[in-house]
């Protein structure tokens, strides 16, 4: 099963790849991870997509919290956060069917960011599932290169610290 | 005032009250030894960094102090990566300072360059690259919390050598608080009044204790519940000591080559009570069939030990002395009166054993010689292998902090400059280290620094001319085909053989002269009555003392649970 991680660490050197260091050393796998400075600049916060069971859920929570620099783990459950990811895609894009790959983006709420002779760049922002269907409906067009971000969560009640 | 940031790590061993640096001198630590060359610290040259580390370990884990090591850049920090792992695998309070090159050449691949805060991340409990003069005093200051606080464990230093130069009015601060860093002491009082529940109707209750009621130093409140509950005791490898072992209540070691008597209780018990213990796999064996019928309690300071390897039903979080005293002041005692006659009667039946022989001498003698010679008092540290289980079995430890070897790590060359680090913090106390004929290679080296430094450290070989622990594991699992374990071995032997005899050659080195030419005393012993002579002489003479005995080639230890079997499937070895 898939959980969603919010880490807040201590904004400082070497964090990330102590992170990423423990879910190499410890054989947990990360579906993806973001990280980014919060209001607080001595603050970062990482969203973690993690796969496994509770047991491994378990292990992945309490040796994040063993992490000197970790200062907060939670483990969002499905519905109480909000979840976003971006992604761009240069998808092959000829005069012929350039409106109809417009109307897809135009369903997924996304924006051209660059129009060529032969492709173009999409963006989108939304849930995993969200990029994964649009990803899914251009690909039949060709796709050129993918970029994503990764998701980043918020929970949707006040956490008190 | 202003303060180098050299004189910043002086003043912190001062402020710490550091009883000794173990160290090695090098072009990025230059300025730290300019320091040394007139304070009042007692710094002790070794002859190997991996040496340091060991003896920094030794040194922590006879006192519970913080253990200190300096080395310099690139391989004078790898080479303490050993020690350093060896002290996290089994929660030990040290404190690693290494110089680094100078922080305008980090990543340029200069001169002894070596990323070692990136080598060491998994390794330590935490390790800082000092960038700026300024945080130095803030980070020796957490270094020294973080490594003897919570579960214990090594801190390293990473300090670029412009940073040692250039100085600051910073001071060292006098306490630290780190908010992503709150270990708890205190055990949950509702879950302790579980525990006592638990105990009040556990008819086959087993106590199993570990390394971290040696560390939490419960040894008198481990005694008092047990006086109070009759509950028999079973200790880890790291947990010797902390249950005093010719207790009628103890059950010895259990695990692989623990006795029979614990392993079976561990197995029939009803109420598992871990205190200060992870379930290492060298105690549980499958576990799948570990304890089958026990409802389990673990007491461990360390959340993440809780339910790593098997399901616990009452985790109580905490330093084991708080939480034991709590426990003792509710708890009452069940009916343990059958249980214990059972055990009474299994350990009648199933006691620790070996073949003794007249002629030929016994490593497990030897080891019994030296509890009888030294009153089961002195500070006993051991390489890894045979001789390391065989003292563990045969010692019969009483003290907390008795007992050096390297448990989770299995670090052969670990003992010598252990015993080194503990004669250092008592000078008076009779140390051996117990060790075996290639484990001693490992760190022989250390002779000069137990010469000149006047540590009279008895290091007693079992020398039987082989890696005996793999050698064991040869002739049980791979049919006998020694691959790289005769230690007499040379060009001139046939390429299959796998048996000792008269016409092997004979072992290099040869121990005596090895110990003579570093100005030990040396000494061979092969005859079983020269034996007790031997060891009464070596801790008489209060000089460094090397004895090679030469015992037994292939006794094997026994009992023992084949890796990846069940505590039932155990070898007795009794023919």
């Amino acid at each position: 099963m898939k959980h969603t991680l919010s880490v807040l660490v201590e904004n400082k050197s070497g964090v990330l790849s102590r992170i990423a260091g423990l879910f190499s050393g410890r054989g947990f796998n990360i579906d993806s991870l973001t990280v980014g400075i919060t209001h607080d600049p001595e603050i970062s916060r990482m969203t973690i997509v993690v796969t496994g069971d509770d047991s491994v859920l378990e292990q992945v929570n309490k040796q994040l919290n063993k992490l000197i620099d970790i200062i907060k783990v939670q483990d969002f459950p499905a519905g109480s956060y909000v979840g976003t990811e971006l992604v761009l895609v240069k998808v092959y894009a000829s005069a012929k069917n350039r409106s109809e790959i417009l109307q897809i983006v135009d369903i997924f709420e996304g924006k051209i960011r660059d129009v060529s002779e032969k492709s173009m760049i999409i963006e989108a922002t939304g849930e995993t599932e969200k990029i994964e269907s649009l990803i899914s409906l251009l690909t039949p067009y060709g796709i050129k290169e993918v970029a994503r971000t990764g998701k980043a969560a918020l929970c949707k009640k006040t956490v008190m610290k | 005032m202003s303060k180098t940031g050299a004189e910043i790590i002086i003043d912190a061993f001062e402020k710490e009250k550091v009883g000794a640096v173990f160290g090695y001198p090098g072009g990025a630590v230059i300025d730290i030894f300019d320091l040394l060359y007139d304070a009042d610290i007692n710094f002790y040259l070794v002859r190997h960094e991996q040496g340091a580390a060991h003896a920094a370990d030794g040194y922590a884990r006879a006192t519970g102090k913080t253990g200190v090591c300096l080395a310099t850049s690139g391989p004078g920090a790898t080479n303490l990566v050993t020690g350093l792992a060896t002290a996290y695998m089994d929660s030990v309070p040290m404190v690693a300072i290494c110089g680094q090159v100078p922080s305008s050449m980090i990543g340029n691949d200069a001169f002894q360059e070596a990323d070692i805060t990136g080598i060491t991340r998994p390794i330590t409990k935490h390790n800082y690259l000092v960038k700026n003069v300024d945080e130095l005093p803030i980070v020796l200051k957490e270094a020294f919390y973080i490594a003897n606080s919570g579960r214990p464990g090594p801190v390293l230093i990473d300090l670029p050598k412009d940073i040692q130069k250039s100085s600051t009015d910073v001071e060292y601060p006098d306490s630290v608080k780190i908010r992503s860093y709150a270990p708890t002491y205190e055990g949950h009082i509702k879950q302790i009044e579980k525990v006592a529940k638990a105990i009040k109707k556990a008819k086959r209750p087993v106590i199993y204790a570990g390394g971290g009621a040696v560390i939490s130093d419960c040894h008198d409140e481990l005694l008092k519940l047990v006086e109070k509950t009759k509950i028999p005791v079973t200790t880890t490898f790291l947990g010797l000591g902390c249950f005093p072992e010719n207790h009628p209540l103890t059950l010895h070691m259990l695990g692989m080559h623990g006795t029979q008597y614990a392993n079976y209780a561990v197995m029939e018990t009803d109420l598992l009570i871990s205190i200060g213990a992870r379930f290492d796999d060298r105690v549980t064996g499958t576990l799948d069939t570990f304890a089958p019928h026990a409802k389990i309690i673990h007491i461990d300071i360390d959340p993440s030990a809780i339910s790593k390897n098997v399901n616990v039903h009452i985790p109580v979080v905490g330093d084991a002395k708080n939480i034991l005293t709590k426990l003792n002041k509710i708890v009452e005692p069940g009916d343990t009166k059958e249980w214990i006659e059972t055990i009474t009667k299994w350990k009648t039946e199933y006691p620790l054993y070996y073949k003794d022989t007249m002629n030929i001498i016994k490593p497990q003698f030897v080891i019994e010689k030296i509890y009888e010679v030294t009153g089961g008092d002195a500070i006993i540290a051991t390489e890894v292998g045979q001789h390391q289980m065989w003292t563990a079995q045969f010692f019969k430890f009483e003290h907390s902090r008795q007992f050096l070897s390297s448990g989770g790590l299995g670090t052969m060359g670990y003992g010598f400059p252990a015993a080194i680090g503990a004669q250092v913090a008592y000078p008076d106390k009779t140390v051996f280290n117990i060790a075996g004929d290639g484990s001693i290679q490992m760190n022989i080296q250390e002779l000069a620094t137990a010469v000149n430094y006047k540590l009279p450290v008895n290091v007693a070989i079992l020398n039987n001319g082989y890696l005996g622990m793999v050698r064991q594991w040869q002739e049980l699992f791979y049919s006998g085909r020694y691959a790289g374990t005769c230690l007499h071995r040379n060009a001139s032997c046939k390429q299959d053989c796998s048996t000792p005899g008269s016409y092997c050659p004979s072992e290099i080195p040869d121990f005596v002269k090895v110990a003579e030419a570093y100005s030990a005393v040396g000494m061979r012993i092969t005859k079983k009555e020269d034996v007790v002579p031997a060891l009464q002489e070596a801790i008489k003479i209060k000089r460094p003392v090397m004895m090679d005995f030469i015992v037994a080639q292939e006794e094997n230890v026994y009992p023992m649970v084949p890796a990846g079997a069940s505590l039932k499937q155990m070898l007795s070895g009794i023919s």
